[in-house]
């Protein structure tokens, strides 16, 4: 707690108010509430609609770049955001040494899928093929993730002037009040640069698109073939449960 | 319930395992599997099928799902036949399977469209003037005029709603009616077997105007003239199962497997079954897999080939042993056994008519019509006798036109076939030669013009006291394939090595195929027909008959089976299948389609003539009588050009004419009360004093220019409209592509007696209205366009000579946006045309001139010399020396009342067909109930309904004998009634049986034998055509009631087609284009050949996206390797087709299978459809007839001569196509022309 209250805050004027107090809760609500929606509704839409039966090329390479670098920033995120800054104590990562890996993998991943990301928005806007089949929606939401790369990119500079990490505490401490739903959060990231709030703008703003786009493939991702047994799948009419306890009829 | 709660059980989730943890088992949901189900899900099925293009006439199940048409598979309930047969089905293609795709395609007409140009013209007429004013004061006006049709066919239609267009429609034909004649609306619908109401619809609705209806079977070169030559028969086939009772089949020009698709199983079994098979065609085709052996001849010279089988067939079955039953076949049932009078010519003599009994002195006691009764000797008194069946019996006689071995007195009798031994002298016969004088690199042999035979004669004398040399048609038929039976002559081949006309050596060096081949395939044709009573079968086609001398390649065909007595016998015979429809219920139809239940007789007209004339090809022809005029033509005047002999046989009465003429044929009959004459005589005497002039002979008048044009069920310009840059050009008045000169300009000889304009009309029509439910080539140079319903959004008929059932169109879904049926279409038209038309129109008299007609009395008119009235030869006789004349009269404001009810003509006159009538009462009386009496006063009132198009199939299967077995009985009787014979006995266990609508919805139904076709159907023998002939003993419906494989015509003998004889493809001389805007790529000239596709059924599915992605995208031409090498070109260049005719651009398709010499363009791929610009004319590349030109040939105008007198689609002009040569080179830019049309950016 002591920490926590080291920081002077600063109190946010009403457009942080609800870009950083209000709006998180709009785009995470649309995230959810849309994703059920169209995943109860829309099953056929599910899908990540690629585009890899109308041309291989510049797909492979860029498809791969961009997924393993766009995974690794992802994960980066959520445990760097959301991880409680006792469990550093805990472990005794000071703030700096966690800003350094965070700038230090986060920029790599980045230009990994920074590089996948400017191949595959090329292919999309110039093959005349992939051009032609794609929707607003795809050429938007490559756009917004290539931009939002070139913004995370370009807040490394300034997290570098706070080497101890202290932006970074300033950028937890709002997200896990978002996610706890402690009020005052975007007063804990009123004073950062612009650019920062830029990247979270758009950042939220791609939680809010996300359900109306291809992303929605991120949770249908079918990581369960990796640890499945058995090479046969059959999908039983009957009642598992119940023979079991039945036994072997 | 939720996918997504679902998922949350995942704690849950059970899962068990088995094989030895290889298998998981999991309860996870499955109910996405639903969605491969339900893709397969429908609401109903419905019976229906595809109906216009193909004459395949396959049952398909229309699969309906949520009111939207899903897809479609083959029916498989046709009932079976006999039990030794193989079922009929399935029977369908990829093409048909593909269909449903058109209902909700781009290419869908959706809406009525119309050219905006002419709508803003009509709209603003239309605000101070009445519809018909309207219409007069846009057509009166030049530039307004100009204003839309120099526009057709570039783009700038908007959409129009149906009140507007039937009105502006019905104006339109009022005011043609009004100022220039009912004979100017003219409509074209091919094939109404394949949808009978649909095609009944509009013809009746122009039939009740007094429109003209134009042929299509012989326009589209599918009409085999040498079936009505030499069966006095339209075409009649064998059902396809038959060739299943063959022993030896020969394809010839045909490719089943691609073109007959539903039927090739057929083929296939019957090889199966151990049936030998020879194919014959240039290319290696789809059917030559199949054969024993295939004969690679040289395209065009298939009458060589035939003339070489007739020629092993004359000397080792017939010359140097006897076959029993081929001998007393030819003694039966052809012409051969009967005599010819021999005319002095030169040195020699050549054949001249088939003697008549009035040759004789007394007439030989025959009062009725002698000069129509053929004669023959008499085997046992050696006297000349006149036996039964000649059609001289068929008229006047009765009872005693028949088959039977017997005489008019009822004596027996037996002909004697060739007068060797008996014979008085030995006459020197001249036969013509024609194969020494091929042009475009066809071979040519270095005999004379003239080869001449000995043959032994008779010396008679005739009842003008001269002495005659009679000759029998067997020798001379000997003489003519070069057969010596031991009198000598010129030019006989020594053996079969020899290369003498006809022998296979001969044949050989003609058309490439080895003699070896030849000798086995005679022989073995030959030998299975001796041992099988005739099971050997030609099945024949578009391959063979689209040819300019088509007669001759069939007539070759047809003397072999006549030769092995293979017509009339099941598994036997000729099988010609090019757009053979088979309107099986054609007696039950006939009434409705042409409205003869309300006034008679109807217009029709033979298309090829009337293009020929109307779209000004005469204009450019390249083709002079004397190059196809035989050099033992009779010293006699055959100048002039081929128009000159169309203008000659309409004014003889022996082709149609429309429009007939040049005045308003609306006013003559009130010009004729004013001189106080009868309408007819007023005719005849202003025809003989020149005061009134036929419009034959003046075609660019604008008083004779059709003026409103109808295209239904029909795709003019983007398929069988051969010289397809004429008719832009001139009945459109719009863009074009001609690359040669008129004869003006040329030097060329302009016809003689058809009047020459320098300046040639552009833009005859007023009106092109295209009624389709695609946006074919035709739509999109019309002026409006229709939506009408699909195939599978009506009702209608649909039957084919394919197979012995008929079954419905039925309407699966109502049909899409705003189209409406066919029968819906006109319909609306007839009720607007009565409502608007009494501002010009009332009670009028029409006179209507029609030629005279086959399987009338009329028939017999012009015995002998061809006499000419209009050159002073002989008196005009209307129907005996000039076209029958018949004052008809139109009340104007009932067309709707008639058009929606069946006319009192029926009851009155009765009903029949091909000359057999019966009385029709009862079924008049019987369709009244089933479809209700009309209860509206007026004309009408009390006549049985045909309201809807279930009514007009009901009439349709209540008034034929194929579809009801009371009439069936009735028609025999009637029949017998002519032959004295017993025939009620083919329909008598059906009388009971009545076919109605609901009965072939549920499934198809197989017909009854009716007198109206030469099969029968029955559950002993598959149907085969001349089998009632042979069995029955009923003559064929020619001059001597016999197979007439002897020509007797003057005009046939004066054009040497009096014997059958090889003639080269002519010169059509259009490739003088070459080299004349070059490019820079080598131009080579090949033949361009337009066989049937694999991909579409003529035009259509050319642009159907499924059948497209199995081709190449889009139009191709194919070319052989080797030629591909000389013009530089590989597999899928973009080329250039073209010649003096226009020009079409194409992807090549490099293939060995094409003949070396030849180019291939699958015919009908629609232009509008991945078709780039031509760098030749700049404008976008045509379609397969932008490279060809109508050409007529003399002897198929010949009419008033027993089967030699005009039938609609059954004799006349053909429009054939196959001897034109293009120049081929590799396009050096493509260009789309994707650009709106500047010309009419700037006018707008």
């Amino acid at each position: 707690m002591a920490t926590e209250h080291a920081v002077t805050l600063a109190t946010a004027g009403p457009i942080d108010q609800l870009l950083f107090g209000v709006y998180p809760y709009i785009a995470l609500a649309v995230l959810a509430i849309g994703s059920i929606i169209r995943f109860d509704r829309e099953q056929y839409t599910w899908r990540s609609s690629s585009s890899q039966l109308l041309r291989r090329k510049q797909l492979m390479w860029g498809s791969v770049l961009f997924h393993i670098g766009v995974l690794i920033i992802f994960v980066g995120h959520i445990v760097g955001l959301l991880t409680p800054l006792k469990a550093f104590e805990l472990f005794r990562i000071t703030h700096g040494t966690k800003q350094i890996m965070a700038m230090g993998v986060g920029g790599f991943a980045a230009v990994f899928a920074l590089a996948g990301g400017l191949m595959l928005l090329h292919r999309r806007l110039f093959d005349p093929r992939i051009r032609k089949t794609s929707n607003f929606s795809d050429i938007a939401i490559l756009t917004l993730l290539v931009v939002q790369l070139i913004l995370g990119l370009a807040t490394i500079p300034f997290s570098g002037q706070h080497l101890d990490g202290s932006e970074m505490v300033k950028f937890m401490t709002w997200a896990q009040r978002i996610f706890t739903l402690r009020p005052g959060a975007a007063n804990h990231i009123a004073d950062v640069h612009w650019l920062f709030k830029l990247h979270i703008t758009l950042g939220l703003t791609i939680f809010l698109v996300f359900p109306f786009t291809r992303l929605v493939h991120m949770l249908s991702a079918p990581i369960w073939y990796l640890p499945r047994r058995g090479w046969q799948i059959v999908r039983t009419r009957r009642d598992l449960a119940a023979r079991k306890a039945g036994g072997r009829s | 319930m939720s996918h997504t709660l679902d998922r949350l059980t995942f704690f849950r989730r059970k899962t068990e395992t088995f094989s030895n943890k290889h298998g998981v088992m999991t309860d996870e949901d499955r109910s996405w599997e639903e969605a491969y189900r339900n893709r397969w899900r429908h609401d109903k099925i419905v019976r229906s099928t595809h109906g216009v293009n193909c004459t395949g006439s396959c049952s398909w199940k229309i699969y309906v799902k949520g009111g939207i048409v899903t897809w479609e598979t083959q029916q498989t309930d046709y009932p079976r036949t006999r039990d030794d047969m193989p079922n009929h089905e399935p029977r369908g293609c990829s093409r048909g399977a593909s269909y449903s795709w058109y209902l909700y395609s781009a290419n869908r007409v959706k809406y009525p469209l119309i050219r905006a140009r002419l709508l803003k013209m009509w709209r603003a007429a239309r605000k101070t003037m009445a519809p018909v004013a309207a219409w007069r004061s846009i057509q009166d006006d030049k530039s307004k005029r100009d204003n839309y049709t120099a526009f057709r066919g570039l783009g700038g239609f908007v959409r129009a709603d149906w009140d507007e267009v039937n009105e502006m429609i019905t104006a339109a034909n009022a005011h043609t009616i009004k100022k220039w004649g009912p004979d100017r609306i003219f409509g074209f619908s091919p094939i109404p077997a394949m949808s009978m109401v649909s095609y009944a619809a509009g013809a009746r609705y122009l039939q009740l105007l007094g429109g003209v209806t134009g042929s299509f079977y012989d326009w589209y070169c599918d009409l085999p003239p040498a079936s009505p030559q030499t069966w006095g028969e339209q075409t009649d086939v064998a059902e396809s199962a038959d060739w299943y009772n063959s022993g030896f089949l020969i394809l010839w020009g045909s490719n089943v497997p691609q073109t007959r698709t539903p039927d090739a199983h057929f083929y296939t079994e019957a090889r199966y079954k151990g049936v030998k098979s020879v194919v014959i065609c240039p290319d290696y085709s789809e059917a030559s897999k199949f054969s024993d052996v295939w004969l690679a001849a040289k395209q065009g010279t298939d009458a060589a080939l035939g003339m070489a089988f007739g020629h092993i067939i004359l000397k080792e079955y017939h010359r140097d042993r006897t076959v029993p039953y081929f001998r007393d076949y030819l003694r039966k049932y052809s012409d051969l056994p009967l005599l010819v009078r021999l005319e002095e010519q030169e040195d020699g003599y050549v054949p001249g008519q088939m003697l008549r009994a009035s040759d004789f002195v007394g007439n030989m006691k025959e009062a009725n019509n002698p000069e129509w009764k053929t004669v023959g000797l008499d085997e046992k008194t050696g006297k000349v006798v006149c036996p039964n069946g000649s059609i001289g019996f068929r008229w006047g006689d009765e009872g005693k036109w028949n088959l039977e071995e017997r005489d008019s007195k009822g004596k027996d009798i037996e002909l004697r076939l060739g007068l060797k031994g008996v014979e008085d002298d030995i006459a020197k016969v001249r036969f013509p030669y024609f194969a020494n004088s091929a042009s475009n690199g066809f071979a040519s042999t270095d005999h004379p013009d003239v080869l001449n035979r000995n043959i032994p004669v008779k010396v008679m004398k005739m009842a003008d006291g001269t002495m005659a040399r009679v000759a029998c048609i067997y020798d001379l038929m000997m003489a003519n394939y070069g057969i010596d039976q031991g009198y000598g002559g010129e030019h006989i081949a020594k053996d079969y090595d020899d290369p003498q006309p006809y022998s296979p050596a001969w044949a050989e060096g003609i058309t490439s195929v080895p003699r070896d081949q030849i000798i086995a395939t005679a022989r073995g044709f030959a030998t299975n027909a001796e041992k099988t009573d005739g099971k050997s079968m030609v099945i024949i086609g578009a391959g063979m008959n689209h040819w300019y001398h088509m007669d001759m390649n069939y007539r070759a065909v047809i003397n072999m089976l006549v030769m092995c007595g293979c017509i009339g016998q099941s598994g036997g015979g000729w099988s010609h299948y090019v757009g053979q429809e088979k309107l099986r219920p054609q007696t039950g139809w006939a009434p409705l389609a042409f409205a003869t239940d309300w006034v008679r007789p109807p217009r029709q007209q033979n298309s090829t003539s009337f293009f020929y004339a109307h779209t000004d090809q005469y204009r450019y022809e390249t083709v002079d009588v004397k190059e196809i005029l035989s050099p033992t033509a009779p010293k006699d005047d055959w100048s002039g050009s081929f128009i000159d002999y169309n203008a000659k046989a309409e004014r003889m009465g022996w082709l149609p004419s429309a429009p007939a003429l040049k005045t308003n044929p609306l006013d003559l009959a009130a010009d004729a009360k004013k001189a106080g004459m009868d309408p007819k005589d007023y005719v005849v005497q202003g025809l003989s004093d020149r005061s009134l002039e036929m419009s034959c002979m003046d075609p660019d008048d604008e008083a004779n220019w059709p003026r409103n044009m109808f295209v239904w069920r029909s795709n003019l310009l983007g398929s069988s409209g051969k010289g397809h840059e004429y008719f832009l050009k001139h009945f459109l008045g719009t863009d074009h592509g001609i690359q040669g000169k008129e004869l003006g300009d040329t030097g060329g000889d302009k016809p003689k007696d058809v009047k020459w304009h320098d300046e040639a009309p552009e833009g005859k029509l007023d009106l092109l209205v295209c009624i389709d439910f695609r946006m074919s080539t035709t739509a999109v140079y019309s002026d409006i366009v229709l939506p009408t319903a699909t195939w599978y959004e009506k009702n209608d008929l649909n039957t084919s000579d394919m197979h012995p059932f008929i079954h419905p169109l039925g309407k699966a879904v109502d049909p899409a946006w705003e189209s409406r049926s066919d029968w819906d279409i006109f319909k609306g038209l007839a009720k607007t045309f009565s409502e608007i038309s009494s501002e010009v129109l009332g009670v009028e008299e029409d006179v209507v001139l029609t030629p005279i007609q086959h399987d009338t009395a009329g028939e017999l008119a012009q015995a002998s010399g061809v006499k000419d009235w209009y050159k002073g030869e002989c008196e005009p006789i209307p129907g005996k020396t000039m076209p029958q004349i018949s004052i008809v009269e139109r009340d104007y404001s009932q067309i709707y009342d008639k058009f929606t009810s069946l006319g009192p003509l029926l009851e009155k006159v009765g009903n029949g067909g091909k000359g057999i009538g019966w009385d029709t009462k009862e079924d008049v009386a019987n369709l009244r109930s089933l479809n209700g009496p009309v209860l509206k006063e007026g004309v009408s009132q009390g006549q049985p309904q045909i309201n809807s198009a279930i009514d007009a199939c009901e009439t349709i299967l209540m008034l034929a004998p194929e579809t009801n077995g009371e009439v069936a009985v009735k028609a025999w009787k009637a029949l017998e009634k002519q032959t004295g014979r017993k025939h009620a006995h083919l329909a008598e266990p059906k009388e009971d049986e009545k076919i109605r609508f609901r009965d072939i919805v549920a499934q198809p139904r197989k017909i009854i034998s009716s007198p109206i076709w030469s099969g029968i159907e029955s559950e002993h023998v598959s149907y085969n055509a001349g089998y009632t002939n042979v069995h029955e003993l009923i003559p064929w419906r020619t001059l001597s009631g016999r197979q007439q494989l002897y020509q007797d015509h003057d005009w046939m003998r004066a054009f040497g087609e009096g014997f059958v004889v090889y003639k080269p493809p002519v010169d059509l001389k259009t490739t003088h284009v070459k080299g004349q805007k070059p490019n820079g790529n080598p131009e080579i000239t090949l033949n361009f050949l337009t066989p049937h596709q694999k991909w579409g059924i003529h035009s259509t599915y050319s642009d159907n996206l499924l059948m497209l992605t199995l081709n190449r995208g889009g139009p191709v031409v194919w070319i052989s390797e080797t030629d591909a090498k000389r013009a530089d070109l590989i597999d899928n260049d973009w080329v250039e087709v073209f010649n003096a005719n226009g020009a079409l651009t194409a992807r090549a398709v490099v293939s060995q299978r094409i003949r070396e010499g030849t180019v291939f363009m699958y015919h009908a791929q629609e232009k509008q459809v991945n078709t780039p610009g031509s760098e030749m004319t700049g404008k976008r590349g045509g379609i397969h007839n932008s490279v060809t030109r109508t050409i007529l040939k003399p002897t198929h105008m010949i009419g008033g001569y027993a089967q030699l007198s005009y039938g609609f689609n059954y004799y006349g002009t053909v429009g054939s196509n196959r001897d034109e040569f293009i120049v081929i080179r590799k396009m050096n830019k493509v260009d789309w022309l994707d650009e709106p049309a500047s010309r009419s950016e700037a006018a707008e």
